[in-house]
Protein backbone atom coordinates (compact mmCIF):
# COMPACT_ATOMS: atom_id res chain seq x y z
CA UNK A 1 0.00 0.00 0.00
CA UNK A 2 1.31 3.42 -0.88
CA UNK A 3 1.89 5.92 1.87
CA UNK A 4 -1.43 6.64 3.48
CA UNK A 5 -0.55 9.87 5.17
CA UNK A 6 1.43 12.62 3.59
CA UNK A 7 1.70 14.66 6.77
CA UNK A 8 2.07 13.45 10.29
CA UNK A 9 -1.26 13.71 12.01
CA UNK A 10 -1.17 14.47 15.67
CA UNK A 11 -3.96 14.59 18.17
CA UNK A 12 -3.82 17.38 20.75
CA UNK A 13 -3.99 16.70 24.46
CA UNK A 14 -7.12 17.87 26.16
CA UNK A 15 -7.53 19.22 29.64
CA UNK A 16 -10.78 20.11 31.27
CA UNK A 17 -12.21 22.26 33.98
CA UNK A 18 -15.63 21.40 35.37
CA UNK A 19 -18.05 24.23 36.08
CA UNK A 20 -20.51 23.11 38.72
CA UNK A 21 -23.30 24.76 40.63
CA UNK A 22 -27.04 24.78 41.12
CA UNK A 23 -29.66 25.18 38.45
CA UNK A 24 -29.76 28.66 36.89
CA UNK A 25 -26.67 29.96 38.66
CA UNK A 26 -24.97 31.00 35.41
CA UNK A 27 -22.72 28.05 34.52
CA UNK A 28 -23.40 28.23 30.79
CA UNK A 29 -23.08 32.02 30.90
CA UNK A 30 -19.61 31.65 32.42
CA UNK A 31 -18.61 29.03 29.85
CA UNK A 32 -19.92 31.24 27.03
CA UNK A 33 -18.03 34.28 28.30
CA UNK A 34 -14.64 32.65 27.73
CA UNK A 35 -15.27 29.92 25.14
CA UNK A 36 -14.02 30.41 21.59
CA UNK A 37 -17.15 28.68 20.32
CA UNK A 38 -20.76 29.31 21.23
CA UNK A 39 -21.34 26.79 24.02
CA UNK A 40 -22.36 23.45 22.58
CA UNK A 41 -24.93 21.18 24.09
CA UNK A 42 -24.64 17.46 24.14
CA UNK A 43 -26.99 14.98 25.66
CA UNK A 44 -26.66 11.72 27.43
CA UNK A 45 -29.49 9.27 27.68
CA UNK A 46 -30.30 7.44 30.84
CA UNK A 47 -32.61 4.51 30.47
CA UNK A 48 -34.76 3.38 33.33
CA UNK A 49 -33.12 0.01 32.92
CA UNK A 50 -29.92 1.52 34.23
CA UNK A 51 -26.40 1.16 33.03
CA UNK A 52 -25.94 -2.54 33.67
CA UNK A 53 -27.16 -3.66 30.29
CA UNK A 54 -25.32 -3.99 27.02
CA UNK A 55 -28.25 -4.19 24.73
CA UNK A 56 -31.64 -2.55 24.58
CA UNK A 57 -33.45 -5.56 23.18
CA UNK A 58 -36.61 -6.07 25.18
CA UNK A 59 -36.55 -2.73 26.95
CA UNK A 60 -37.96 -0.63 24.12
CA UNK A 61 -40.86 0.38 26.32
CA UNK A 62 -38.65 1.91 29.00
CA UNK A 63 -38.59 5.64 29.16
CA UNK A 64 -35.36 7.48 28.72
CA UNK A 65 -34.24 10.59 30.52
CA UNK A 66 -32.09 13.10 28.77
CA UNK A 67 -29.30 14.91 30.58
CA UNK A 68 -27.97 17.99 28.85
CA UNK A 69 -24.39 19.15 29.20
CA UNK A 70 -23.19 22.51 27.96
CA UNK A 71 -19.55 22.99 27.18
CA UNK A 72 -17.08 25.29 25.54
CA UNK A 73 -13.49 25.17 24.36
CA UNK A 74 -10.35 27.30 24.49
CA UNK A 75 -7.51 26.30 22.18
CA UNK A 76 -4.40 26.90 24.27
CA UNK A 77 -1.97 26.04 21.48
CA UNK A 78 -1.87 23.45 18.67
CA UNK A 79 -1.01 20.75 21.21
CA UNK A 80 -3.39 21.56 24.05
CA UNK A 81 -7.13 22.27 24.14
CA UNK A 82 -8.98 23.28 27.29
CA UNK A 83 -12.62 22.23 27.65
CA UNK A 84 -15.06 23.74 30.09
CA UNK A 85 -17.89 21.43 31.02
CA UNK A 86 -20.95 22.63 32.86
CA UNK A 87 -22.53 20.04 35.13
CA UNK A 88 -26.19 19.15 34.84
CA UNK A 89 -28.05 21.39 37.27
CA UNK A 90 -30.21 18.76 38.89
CA UNK A 91 -28.80 16.61 41.64
CA UNK A 92 -30.39 13.45 40.31
CA UNK A 93 -27.83 13.43 37.52
CA UNK A 94 -24.87 12.67 39.76
CA UNK A 95 -24.06 9.64 37.64
CA UNK A 96 -22.71 11.98 34.97
CA UNK A 97 -20.27 13.64 37.33
CA UNK A 98 -17.74 10.84 37.42
CA UNK A 99 -17.18 11.05 33.71
CA UNK A 100 -17.15 14.84 33.86
CA UNK A 101 -14.61 14.90 36.64
CA UNK A 102 -12.40 12.15 35.19
CA UNK A 103 -9.00 13.71 34.57
CA UNK A 104 -10.23 17.26 35.27
CA UNK A 105 -7.44 19.64 36.28
CA UNK A 106 -9.82 21.52 38.52
CA UNK A 107 -13.31 22.82 39.04
CA UNK A 108 -15.31 25.96 39.63
CA UNK A 109 -18.22 25.81 42.04
CA UNK A 110 -20.38 28.70 40.97
CA UNK A 111 -22.77 29.95 43.61
CA UNK A 112 -25.38 32.63 43.79
CA UNK A 113 -25.78 34.44 47.10
CA UNK A 114 -29.54 34.16 46.79
CA UNK A 115 -29.28 30.38 46.89
CA UNK A 116 -25.98 29.35 48.42
CA UNK A 117 -27.25 25.85 49.09
CA UNK A 118 -26.96 25.06 45.37
CA UNK A 119 -23.21 24.67 45.87
CA UNK A 120 -23.14 22.14 48.70
CA UNK A 121 -23.37 19.01 46.61
CA UNK A 122 -20.63 20.11 44.24
CA UNK A 123 -18.26 21.15 47.04
CA UNK A 124 -18.75 17.80 48.72
CA UNK A 125 -18.14 15.94 45.45
CA UNK A 126 -14.85 17.70 44.63
CA UNK A 127 -13.59 17.51 48.21
CA UNK A 128 -14.16 13.76 48.34
CA UNK A 129 -12.34 13.19 45.09
CA UNK A 130 -9.47 15.55 45.86
CA UNK A 131 -10.14 17.67 42.78
CA UNK A 132 -8.85 21.24 43.28
CA UNK A 133 -11.71 23.71 43.13
CA UNK A 134 -12.45 27.35 43.72
CA UNK A 135 -15.77 28.82 44.81
CA UNK A 136 -16.87 31.63 42.51
CA UNK A 137 -19.68 33.85 43.73
CA UNK A 138 -21.67 35.11 40.78
CA UNK A 139 -22.67 38.62 41.77
CA UNK A 140 -26.02 39.17 40.18
CA UNK A 141 -27.38 42.64 40.22
CA UNK A 142 -29.88 42.75 43.01
CA UNK A 143 -28.34 39.77 44.73
CA UNK A 144 -27.52 40.11 48.39
CA UNK A 145 -23.98 41.14 49.00
CA UNK A 146 -22.23 39.27 51.75
CA UNK A 147 -18.69 39.44 52.96
CA UNK A 148 -16.27 36.70 51.96
CA UNK A 149 -16.29 35.44 55.54
CA UNK A 150 -20.06 35.16 55.54
CA UNK A 151 -20.05 33.18 52.29
CA UNK A 152 -17.26 30.91 53.55
CA UNK A 153 -19.12 30.31 56.77
CA UNK A 154 -22.41 29.61 55.01
CA UNK A 155 -20.76 27.15 52.63
CA UNK A 156 -18.47 25.73 55.30
CA UNK A 157 -15.33 26.06 53.18
CA UNK A 158 -11.98 26.77 54.79
CA UNK A 159 -9.23 29.17 53.84
CA UNK A 160 -7.61 26.46 51.76
CA UNK A 161 -10.29 26.91 49.11
CA UNK A 162 -9.96 30.10 47.07
CA UNK A 163 -13.11 32.18 46.93
CA UNK A 164 -13.60 34.75 44.18
CA UNK A 165 -16.35 37.18 43.38
CA UNK A 166 -17.21 37.25 39.69
CA UNK A 167 -19.63 38.34 37.04
CA UNK A 168 -20.36 35.29 34.87
CA UNK A 169 -21.24 37.57 31.95
CA UNK A 170 -17.89 39.29 31.95
CA UNK A 171 -15.04 37.70 30.00
CA UNK A 172 -12.20 39.22 32.06
CA UNK A 173 -13.91 38.27 35.29
CA UNK A 174 -14.34 34.66 34.11
CA UNK A 175 -10.72 34.52 32.91
CA UNK A 176 -9.70 35.46 36.45
CA UNK A 177 -11.82 32.64 37.85
CA UNK A 178 -10.22 30.08 35.51
CA UNK A 179 -6.75 31.40 36.29
CA UNK A 180 -7.44 30.94 40.00
CA UNK A 181 -8.51 27.33 39.39
CA UNK A 182 -5.29 26.57 37.50
CA UNK A 183 -3.11 28.36 40.05
CA UNK A 184 -4.85 26.47 42.82
CA UNK A 185 -4.29 23.17 40.98
CA UNK A 186 -0.60 24.06 40.61
CA UNK A 187 -0.33 24.84 44.31
CA UNK A 188 -1.67 21.36 45.06
CA UNK A 189 1.04 19.61 43.06
CA UNK A 190 3.58 17.68 44.99
CA UNK A 191 6.53 20.07 45.35
CA UNK A 192 8.91 17.15 44.88
CA UNK A 193 7.49 16.70 41.40
CA UNK A 194 8.02 20.31 40.40
CA UNK B 1 -24.46 28.59 5.66
CA UNK B 2 -25.08 25.45 3.67
CA UNK B 3 -27.19 22.80 5.37
CA UNK B 4 -25.17 20.02 6.92
CA UNK B 5 -25.68 16.54 5.63
CA UNK B 6 -26.90 15.29 8.98
CA UNK B 7 -29.79 17.74 9.02
CA UNK B 8 -32.10 15.39 7.22
CA UNK B 9 -32.62 13.25 10.26
CA UNK B 10 -32.83 16.04 12.77
CA UNK B 11 -35.74 18.37 13.19
CA UNK B 12 -35.28 21.45 15.37
CA UNK B 13 -38.76 21.19 16.86
CA UNK B 14 -39.25 17.46 17.04
CA UNK B 15 -35.68 16.39 17.83
CA UNK B 16 -34.09 13.39 16.21
CA UNK B 17 -36.34 11.78 13.63
CA UNK B 18 -34.59 8.45 14.09
CA UNK B 19 -34.54 6.86 17.53
CA UNK B 20 -30.97 7.28 18.76
CA UNK B 21 -30.22 3.63 19.41
CA UNK B 22 -31.41 2.67 15.92
CA UNK B 23 -28.21 4.32 14.67
CA UNK B 24 -26.08 1.88 16.58
CA UNK B 25 -28.21 -1.26 16.30
CA UNK B 26 -29.24 -1.05 19.94
CA UNK B 27 -25.70 -1.10 21.25
CA UNK B 28 -25.21 0.92 24.43
CA UNK B 29 -21.53 0.18 25.05
CA UNK B 30 -18.66 1.35 22.88
CA UNK B 31 -16.45 -1.54 21.78
CA UNK B 32 -13.41 0.57 22.50
CA UNK B 33 -13.74 1.60 26.10
CA UNK B 34 -11.52 4.55 26.79
CA UNK B 35 -13.45 7.44 25.33
CA UNK B 36 -14.12 10.31 27.69
CA UNK B 37 -16.06 13.47 26.88
CA UNK B 38 -12.85 15.40 26.33
CA UNK B 39 -10.90 12.70 24.48
CA UNK B 40 -9.60 14.10 21.22
CA UNK B 41 -10.36 12.20 18.04
CA UNK B 42 -9.12 12.78 14.54
CA UNK B 43 -9.85 11.09 11.24
CA UNK B 44 -6.87 9.89 9.26
CA UNK B 45 -6.88 9.65 5.53
CA UNK B 46 -7.05 6.01 4.77
CA UNK B 47 -7.63 3.93 1.71
CA UNK B 48 -9.92 1.61 3.66
CA UNK B 49 -13.16 0.46 2.15
CA UNK B 50 -15.92 2.70 3.50
CA UNK B 51 -18.81 0.80 1.95
CA UNK B 52 -19.63 -0.86 5.29
CA UNK B 53 -19.92 2.49 7.06
CA UNK B 54 -23.19 4.25 7.83
CA UNK B 55 -24.03 7.82 6.93
CA UNK B 56 -23.30 8.77 10.54
CA UNK B 57 -19.86 7.13 10.46
CA UNK B 58 -19.05 9.10 7.33
CA UNK B 59 -20.37 12.30 8.91
CA UNK B 60 -18.02 11.72 11.85
CA UNK B 61 -15.11 11.16 9.47
CA UNK B 62 -15.92 14.51 7.88
CA UNK B 63 -16.25 16.31 11.23
CA UNK B 64 -12.98 14.88 12.50
CA UNK B 65 -10.78 16.09 9.67
CA UNK B 66 -9.60 18.48 12.34
CA UNK B 67 -9.18 17.19 15.89
CA UNK B 68 -12.33 17.35 18.00
CA UNK B 69 -13.42 16.06 21.37
CA UNK B 70 -15.94 13.24 21.73
CA UNK B 71 -18.38 15.77 23.19
CA UNK B 72 -18.04 18.04 20.14
CA UNK B 73 -18.64 15.12 17.79
CA UNK B 74 -21.82 14.24 19.69
CA UNK B 75 -23.01 17.85 19.68
CA UNK B 76 -22.38 18.41 15.96
CA UNK B 77 -23.94 15.06 15.13
CA UNK B 78 -27.02 15.90 17.26
CA UNK B 79 -26.60 12.47 18.81
CA UNK B 80 -26.43 11.42 22.47
CA UNK B 81 -22.92 10.93 23.80
CA UNK B 82 -23.22 7.18 24.04
CA UNK B 83 -24.23 6.97 20.39
CA UNK B 84 -21.25 9.08 19.34
CA UNK B 85 -18.97 6.90 21.44
CA UNK B 86 -20.25 3.69 19.89
CA UNK B 87 -19.83 5.07 16.36
CA UNK B 88 -16.38 6.47 17.15
CA UNK B 89 -15.22 3.22 18.65
CA UNK B 90 -16.22 1.45 15.40
CA UNK B 91 -14.03 3.88 13.48
CA UNK B 92 -11.12 3.60 15.93
CA UNK B 93 -11.18 -0.18 15.63
CA UNK B 94 -11.15 0.12 11.85
CA UNK B 95 -8.16 2.42 12.08
CA UNK B 96 -9.99 5.32 10.41
CA UNK B 97 -9.90 7.52 13.51
CA UNK B 98 -7.05 8.03 15.93
CA UNK B 99 -7.39 9.29 19.47
CA UNK B 100 -5.40 10.93 22.20
CA UNK B 101 -4.42 8.54 24.91
CA UNK B 102 -7.24 8.92 27.41
CA UNK B 103 -5.30 7.10 30.10
CA UNK B 104 -2.69 9.86 29.98
CA UNK B 105 -5.38 12.38 30.79
CA UNK B 106 -6.19 10.70 34.07
CA UNK B 107 -2.75 11.08 35.58
CA UNK B 108 -2.15 14.30 37.45
CA UNK B 109 -1.19 17.00 34.97
CA UNK B 110 2.36 18.25 35.36
CA UNK B 111 3.33 21.77 36.28
CA UNK B 112 4.57 22.47 32.79
CA UNK B 113 1.20 21.66 31.22
CA UNK B 114 -0.71 23.63 33.84
CA UNK B 115 1.56 26.63 33.27
CA UNK B 116 0.82 26.46 29.53
CA UNK B 117 -2.91 26.33 30.22
CA UNK B 118 -2.62 29.25 32.64
CA UNK B 119 -0.68 31.34 30.11
CA UNK B 120 -3.19 30.39 27.42
CA UNK B 121 -6.20 31.41 29.51
CA UNK B 122 -4.60 34.75 30.40
CA UNK B 123 -3.84 35.41 26.74
CA UNK B 124 -7.38 35.00 25.38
Amino acid sequence: MASVQSEELTVPSSVKIVVAGGFGVGKTTLVGAVSEITPLRTEELLTEAGTQIDDLAGVEGKTTTTVALDFGRITINPEVVLYLFGTPGQDRFWFMWDELAYGAIGAVVLVDTRRLDGGFGAIDFFERRGIPFVVAVNCFEGGHSYSEDEVRHALDVGDGVPLVLCDARDRESCKTVLARVIEHAMSKLDPAMA
Amino acid sequence: MSPRSSDWWYDEAAGPLVRPYALVSGRTRPTWGRLNLATQVRAIRTTSDTSALSVEHLEIMKLCRKPLSVAEVAAYLHAPLVVAKVLLSDLIQRGDVITSDASRMAVAPDRNLLQKVLDGVRAI
